[in-house]
């Protein structure tokens, strides 16, 4: 059986660096209900990472996914000073030296990778989703969170993706591969919306068009959320459904705000934060101890 | 006289032919996606079971989500009033009905004339509907009727961290990794859609005597938990599913 909702895990690292000629090398990683990052950073600069998904066993998935980023790179565990974890299974990182919550590291790793005008993060994620308002440091000062129902979340795109058997990669771009924009799916829960996207193929619409239906309720659902916070410019998108621009874009349009373009992996918001987090708790520890 | 009530629910289509305000024939049929000529099935189903024709039944009445598409009606009534209405013809003392449906849940309270005082709708949410035993019990891989005497030999309240269906599933899953006994998991699922529908139940402040009606009715293993978390006793009529149908088809009595 194919499984249209399973996206491709992969890593990354910075083949021009070399780890060894800086000085603090630490981590974070991101145990997140669907999928686990570690991300790597080398004096507070991006050096590597890893992607993939979680596993039914929390610390397993957070030592997989620190052995993937480490592979290639001549790195070992005992060469990271100081690891955060965070995330949903936060406090199940075997081999961290702290746990901070995913609020703190998504807007830190914001902060770093848009820049220092970033007001507002929309992080929409595996099994949640939520609007964090921070400062010009990456400081949090407000957020709100859906994590009691898959609608508006990458679960929710997930059991569209196998309902329509289209791959979960694709479906933001055939969502506008239909002749005029459809009225978005009326059923906010996602068991009701798959029964009336059932109903919507059996009239005959093609796949695309429920498809298209269902990304713009999808994104409305986040601008509620997104309106009890209040957009502040700059905007910036983390999280897997940052990469589905069938969401985004309708996104956008309906809130009338432009979210600045991702020029990173928007997957590892938390994972980096986490390990920026980390770069400043090693340089303390290391003062300290001086 | 000779009446008929038509309940055009999510999932299911159900008729009840009344002869002087007694049950003479009754069927239910899945609405699928053509919940007209579905309706049109079980109609004539129940007019066999009445052993009569059409032209004998003098009114009709319809309720349910889809009441508008009812073929052969000359009233319709909404589902609170159906439901209302059908309970208190069984059960005049009763003061808080609970209907749980396939994708609906409601609370009415009424009082002792059977008027409608509240009620209280989730119409939005699995979790508080049949879908959402429907897709445990396919993520535990046990058949919807069995789920309930299963639940009932548990003796291990366990929590579910879930409230949305979608979520519960995965939980489901993780803890059929962990070993959990199914039973268990299954009381767990009954307690977690009683504890939504008593919610509903508190917003309309319930009062004796509640009665419960609606498919979910038959789950003896949600009765089970909606009665520990009302912390009072709820009684279940006969073929609770019909009642809408039924309530619907007093109504047309009176025209």
């Amino acid at each position: 059986m194919v499984e249209y909702w399973r996206w491709r895990e992969y890593r990354w690292h910075a083949q021009h660096k070399d780890w060894r000629e800086g000085e603090l090398v630490t981590a974070g990683v991101d145990v997140g209900s669907v999928s686990s990052q570690a991300v790597i950073v080398v004096d507070g600069e991006l050096y590597a990472y890893s992607n993939m998904r979680t596993g039914s066993d929390s610390p397993e998935s957070a030592r997989k996914a620190m052995e993937w980023a480490l592979e290639e790179t001549g790195l070992t565990l005992d060469d990271i000073g100081f690891v955060v974890g965070t995330g949903y299974g936060r406090v199940n990182v075997p081999f961290s030296n702290k746990a901070i919550t995913e609020i703190a590291c998504h807007a830190r790793g914001a902060n770093y990778m848009y820049g220092p005008n970033v007001r507002t993060v929309l992080d929409m994620g595996g099994q949640d989703c939520k609007v964090i308002r921070c400062d010009d440091r990456g400081k949090v000062s407000a957020f709100v969170m859906n994590d009691k129902c898959a609608a508006g979340t990458g679960r929710g795109m997930e059991v569209f993706a196998d309902l329509l058997a289209l791959p979960i990669e694709e479906v933001g771009e055939l969502s506008f591969q239909v002749e005029e924009e459809p009225p978005p799916v009326s059923c906010t829960c996602v068991i009701f919306a798959k029964s009336e996207a059932t109903a919507l193929l059996r009239e005959g619409w093609p796949k695309n068009r429920v498809l298209a239906a269902y990304c713009s309720a999808m994104a409305h659902r986040v601008v509620t959320l997104l309106e009890q916070v209040g957009i502040e410019k700059e905007f910036a998108i983390t999280g897997g459904i940052g990469k589905n621009i069938g969401v985004v874009r309708r996104l956008e349009d309906e809130i009338g705000v432009k979210a600045l373009p991702a020029k990173l992996d928007t997957q590892i918001a938390g994972g980096l934060g986490g390990a920026l987090f980390a770069q400043r708790l090693l340089k303390k520890k290391l003062a300290a101890a001086a | 006289m000779i009446t008929a009530g038509i309940d055009m629910g999510s999932k299911t289509i159900k008729v009840v032919v009344l002869r002087n305000g007694r049950i003479i024939g009754k069927a239910m049929i899945l609405a699928g996606f053509e919940s007209q000529q579905a309706a049109e099935q079980a109609f004539a189903t129940a007019l066999e079971e009445a052993g009569i024709t059409g032209e004998e039944v003098e009114r009709t009445a319809a309720t349910g989500a889809g009441r508008k598409y009812a073929p052969r009606t000359q009233q319709a009534i909404s589902e609170v009033a159906g439901d209302a209405r059908g309970v208190h013809k069984l059960y005049p003392n009763a003061r808080t009905v609970i209907d749980v449906g396939a994708e609906e849940g409601r609370a009415i309270r009424c009082n002792e004339k059977g008027k409608v005082l509240d009620f209280a709708l989730n119409e939005k949410c699995a979790a508080g509907a049949g879908a959402f035993t429907e897709a445990m019990s396919r993520a535990l891989e046990v058949k919807i009727e069995d789920l309930g005497p299963m639940s009932l030999t548990s003796e291990n309240a366990i929590p579910m961290n879930a409230q949305c269906a979608v979520f519960a599933e995965s939980e489901v899953v993780s803890l059929l990794h962990q070993k959990t006994p199914k039973e268990d998991i299954a009381r767990a699922v009954h307690d977690a859609i009683a504890s939504r529908i008593v919610s509903l139940a508190r917003k309309v402040g319930f009062e004796p005597e509640v009665v419960l009606i609606g498919g979910v009715a038959q789950n003896k293993g949600f009765v089970d938990s909606l009665q520990r978390a009302l912390e009072c006793q709820v009684m279940v009529p006969e073929d609770p599913e019909y009642i809408g149908a039924f309530g619907a088809a007093l109504a047309a009595t009176e025209g």
